[in-house]
């Protein structure tokens, strides 16, 4: 029997902490070699750290939230071999306590005693007093107090239909809370609307992982960055022709055209004469670093939050191209598997809400960036044309630029730019 | 004419409970009472009837020690009662209650108008009061009407034919009662009569006393009738009363097939109660019933919008605790809130000798269960409490029903001296859906009875210490 002491390995280039995101093991819990241990998250990517053992938990360090060194202690293990500490050492007593992140859940290093000692069992559960719902037998009554019954009387919620985890299936306050939470409830409170509850309770989320980091980023934009917005109406009539045509023609061999693509084309084209719009401001050195390349972040929403996924090099691909590419980062990035370099690096962004568009947001730009360019929504409108009133498809632009080291005289032109682009999409494809 | 949110007719515990709740709740709310209120619980049933047999049983342990005396107390003679005085005595607790709820009444800003209610439409009544006729008309009419003693076909009510009302009233102790009906109020009047001094003979139309309850839960109770030398004819009935010269006789013809003439000073029917559904204009209302009873829903809801029905009217069990609650849950139903009457179970109290309790399931309700049971109970023979009062030897015990599955407690039962005042640990335990592992790790303080309910659900587990 002896210990191994696990350290957050190095998970990615130039990371040098990780933040705690959600434990799959507890004190006292049996892993296998390769479980699952912990999910941590670095920038914006988030990582399950398998087990390199098997053995039996004896203590972690973090709860979701705390940020942990990389080469830090995560947890200890017993193991059941004498090649014990191959990796990180033996720890034989309270010197291998966690030297970082403060470690409420973990016990204050195990005592020296404990080391040749088989780790403690998990406290005995009575049989009686499963902590999981227990199935109700066929048509007995549901056991709850009568304030519980009550309040879910008043929330119109038939307590048949709540998992009680108390003894003998009974059903608390928690497992009615825990029911409304879990958004069951509504079918059955819709279905009997004789009164409408009032509701008392707040939920408290605690701001961690990826929703802490677009907090803080967020707060920095706005903080450091004087946001200067420009929104401006396109007809993008021919544009969307140009669009359903390419889509009809090629039907489904090819992938199917969004505006996007042809945002990121205008771009391509237009970022030359504007160095100044595709830069990064290292506003603490006082340099800004205006680039050649143009790497378009898209802004795409995920179960998680926002992040933004980056088309490397669009100068280098054509409109096919872009639209393939952005197409396979944004299923990548929802469905979590986007890798760090996929995620970051970006020079300029483009956010769009598709058809919730509206008619003109005021994007937050994506810091060290000095600009972002946002797309609304496509309506047909009556416009004037040739003193004609037609109808036109019309979409408007709404873009944020760092007015720091963009001057509003240029931010306008280069929106300009991008208006002529789109309105005579031809122009998007002649060199 | 008044026009008012809330008319609730009928003053006893469904009905001043449902005034002051409405009250509370800032609606204004008039109570139509004919007599005083407190209605039969306050005034003519549970408080008098509790009066009288404690003052029957302090009398009782008196006579107990005349000559050699019990317990080392001993009487030089026997004691002697008043029945005038005690009767004053339990007019002074009425008295005292029925103020009180006058006073909560007004304090929860109820108008009270006193008189008989007639109602001409569902939502309109008239009161002949003492100062002329009202009209009452209200958007919500809760009735709390009660119900009165049930007689029996030839034995009207009047002469040496009482009820349990008058009963409570007699101005002196009756040297011959016969009591027709082995029912809890029968047998609770029938056995204070007793232990004041009258020749009692209960007669019971069926083969067992106490029908509601199951035999093992009687037989102390029978056991304490036939030692204190009550007759009981069971299996029997009276087919009539016959009077001569001023005195009566009963005329019971026995399970045998037998008549006997059974001489009485009086005859007290306790056959039951009838819902008051008569005299009162409830036929004008169109509201349903339900066999003798207005028919409800789990909200007390007539048939008729916001006609609202509350105890006795409403059916079994005629208990004041359950008329109670059903008149705090229709007022705030009026207020606003979202209530439903679903009580787990509904206490009942027999207080005879030795007192009986039982909330919940019994072990013959297994079927309804649908499960197998663990029944165990635990006798007062064992428990120190109850010996020190003298009251370990009457065949009392506390008895606990379970699933056998999963420990839940269906059902208590008890009976015993003072079991009355457990029942409300038992009904806590069922309502709170405790296992017989949440009673037997519950510190129960020594030395009280409620040690018994403590190692009865020990038993259950198989651990009990003191058997």
């Amino acid at each position: 029997m002896g210990r191994f002491v696990f350290k957050l390995p190095d998970v990615g280039e130039g990371i040098a902490e990780a933040e705690v995101v959600g434990w799959h093991v507890a004190v006292g819990s049996t892993v296998g070699e390769d479980d699952p241990l912990v999910d941590v998250m670095t920038d914006k990517a988030t990582v399950e750290i398998p087990s390199p053992r098997a053995g039996r938990v004896v203590a972690i360090t973090g709860s979701p939230g705390d940020k942990i060194r990389v080469g830090a202690e995560l947890l200890v293990l017993d193991i059941d071999s004498d090649e014990a500490s191959q990796d990180g050492a033996v720890s034989t007593g309270p010197a291998a306590a966690p030297p970082a992140a403060p470690a409420p859940k973990a016990p204050d290093g195990p005592p020296p005693a404990a080391a040749k000692a088989p780790a403690p069992e998990p406290p005995a559960r009575k049989e009686t007093e499963p902590s999981v719902a227990v199935p109700r037998p066929n048509g007995a009554k549901p056991s709850a107090s009568p304030a519980v019954r009550r309040r879910a009387h008043e929330l119109g919620i038939a307590l048949q239909f709540i998992p009680g985890t108390g003894p003998a299936g009974r059903i608390g306050h928690a497992d009615l809370d825990a029911y409304i939470a879990s958004g069951r409830s509504a079918a059955v409170a819709t279905a009997r609307p004789a009164r409408r509850a009032r509701l008392d309770n707040i939920e408290e989320i605690k701001i961690i992982g990826l929703r802490r980091r677009i907090a803080e980023r967020m707060q920095e934009s706005k903080r450091r960055i004087p946001h200067y917005s420009y929104v401006e109406e396109l007809d993008v009539t021919a544009l969307e022709e140009l669009r359903a045509h390419l889509n009809a023609r090629h039907g489904t061999e090819r992938l199917r055209l969004t505006l996007l693509p042809f945002l990121s084309r205008a771009l391509v084209c237009a970022v030359p004469r504007f160095p100044q719009v595709n830069a990064l401001f290292d506003d603490e050195a006082g340099i800004v670093r205006r680039h050649a390349a143009l790497h378009i972040g898209i802004a795409t929403q995920t179960s998680q939050g926002l992040m933004v996924p980056v088309v490397r090099h669009a100068e280098t691909l054509d409109l096919w191209e872009l639209a393939s590419e952005i197409s396979r980062l944004a299923a990548a990035t929802r469905d979590g598997k986007a890798v760090r370099d996929e995620l970051s690096g970006s020079t300029l962004t483009i956010t769009s809400l598709g058809p919730f568009g509206g008619i003109v947001t005021t994007p937050v730009i994506n810091r060290p960036e000095v600009a972002i360019i946002g797309v609304n929504r496509i309506v047909e409108r009556p416009v004037v044309r040739g003193g004609q009133i037609v109808i036109r498809k019309m979409m408007n632009l709404s873009s944020s630029f760092d007015h720091r080291v963009v001057d509003g005289w240029d931010a306008a032109q280069f929106v300009q730019a991008l208006k002529g682009l789109l309105e005579q999409p031809a122009t998007l494809f002649v060199e | 004419m008044i026009r008012t949110k809330v008319l609730v007719v009928g003053g006893g515990p469904g009905g001043y409970v449902a005034a002051i709740r409405a009250g509370q709740l800032g609606l204004e709310t008039v109570l139509v009472e004919a007599d005083r209120l407190g209605g039969t619980c306050l005034v003519r049933g549970c408080i008098p009837s509790k009066a009288l047999i404690h003052a029957a049983g302090k009398f009782d342990d008196m006579r107990g020690c005349v000559g050699d005396g019990t317990i080392g107390i001993a009487l030089r003679e026997a004691p002697t009662i008043d029945l005038n005085r005690t009767v004053l005595w339990k007019e002074g607790i009425v008295d005292r209650l029925t103020g009180g709820v006058g006073v909560l009444l007004r304090k929860a800003k109820v108008r009270v108008i006193e008189g008989w209610a007639t109602f001409c439409d569902a939502k309109t009544c008239t009161v002949r009061t003492r100062e002329g006729v009202e009209v009452i008309r209200a958007e919500h009419v809760i009735l709390a009407n009660g119900s009165t003693p049930a007689s029996l076909p030839g034995l009207a009510f009047g002469g040496p034919v009482i009820s349990s009302t008058e009963a409570l009233m007699l101005a002196r102790v009756p040297d011959r009662l016969v009591v027709v009906g082995a029912g809890y109020i029968g047998l609770e009047l029938g056995t204070a009569f007793r232990k004041l001094g009258s020749e009692v003979t209960v007669v019971e139309a069926r083969e067992r006393i106490l029908p509601n309850w199951d035999e093992p839960l009687t037989n102390p109770v029978r056991r304490w009738l036939e030692r204190a030398g009550v007759m009981l004819h069971l299996g029997a009935a009276v087919e009539m009363v016959e009077l001569s010269e001023g005195a009566a006789a009963a005329r019971v013809r026995t399970r045998d097939g037998v008549t006997v003439s059974l001489a009485a000073d009086q005859v007290l029917v306790t056959v039951g109660r009838r819902p008051l559904t008569n005299g009162w204009g409830m036929e004008a209302m169109a509201i349903d019933m339900a066999g003798p009873f207005v028919r409800i829903d789990d909200r007390c809801r007539t048939s008729m919008r916001d006609v609202w029905a509350i105890g006795d009217l409403v059916g079994e069990p005629m208990l004041a605790h359950k008329a109670s609650a059903q008149g705090e849950m229709v007022a705030e139903l009026i207020g606003g809130a979202r209530r439903r009457f679903d009580p787990m179970a509904i206490p009942a109290v027999c207080f005879t000798d030795p007192e009986i309790v039982s909330v919940g399931l019994g072990p013959e309700d297994a079927g309804s269960a649908g499960t197998d049971l663990i029944v165990s109970q635990f006798p007062f023979a064992a428990n120190g409490r109850a010996l020190s009062m003298a009251a370990g030897d009457d065949g009392g015990f506390v008895r606990v029903v379970a699933r056998a599955d999963d420990h839940r407690v269906l059902g208590i039962q008890a009976v015993g001296t003072h079991v009355s005042e457990l029942v409300g640990e038992f009904t806590l335990a069922i309502e709170m859906g405790a296992l017989l592992e949440d009673v037997a790790g519950t510190i129960h303080a020594h030395p009280t009875l409620t040690e018994a309910f403590h190692e009865a659900s020990m038993r259950g587990l198989g651990r009990a210490i003191h058997i």
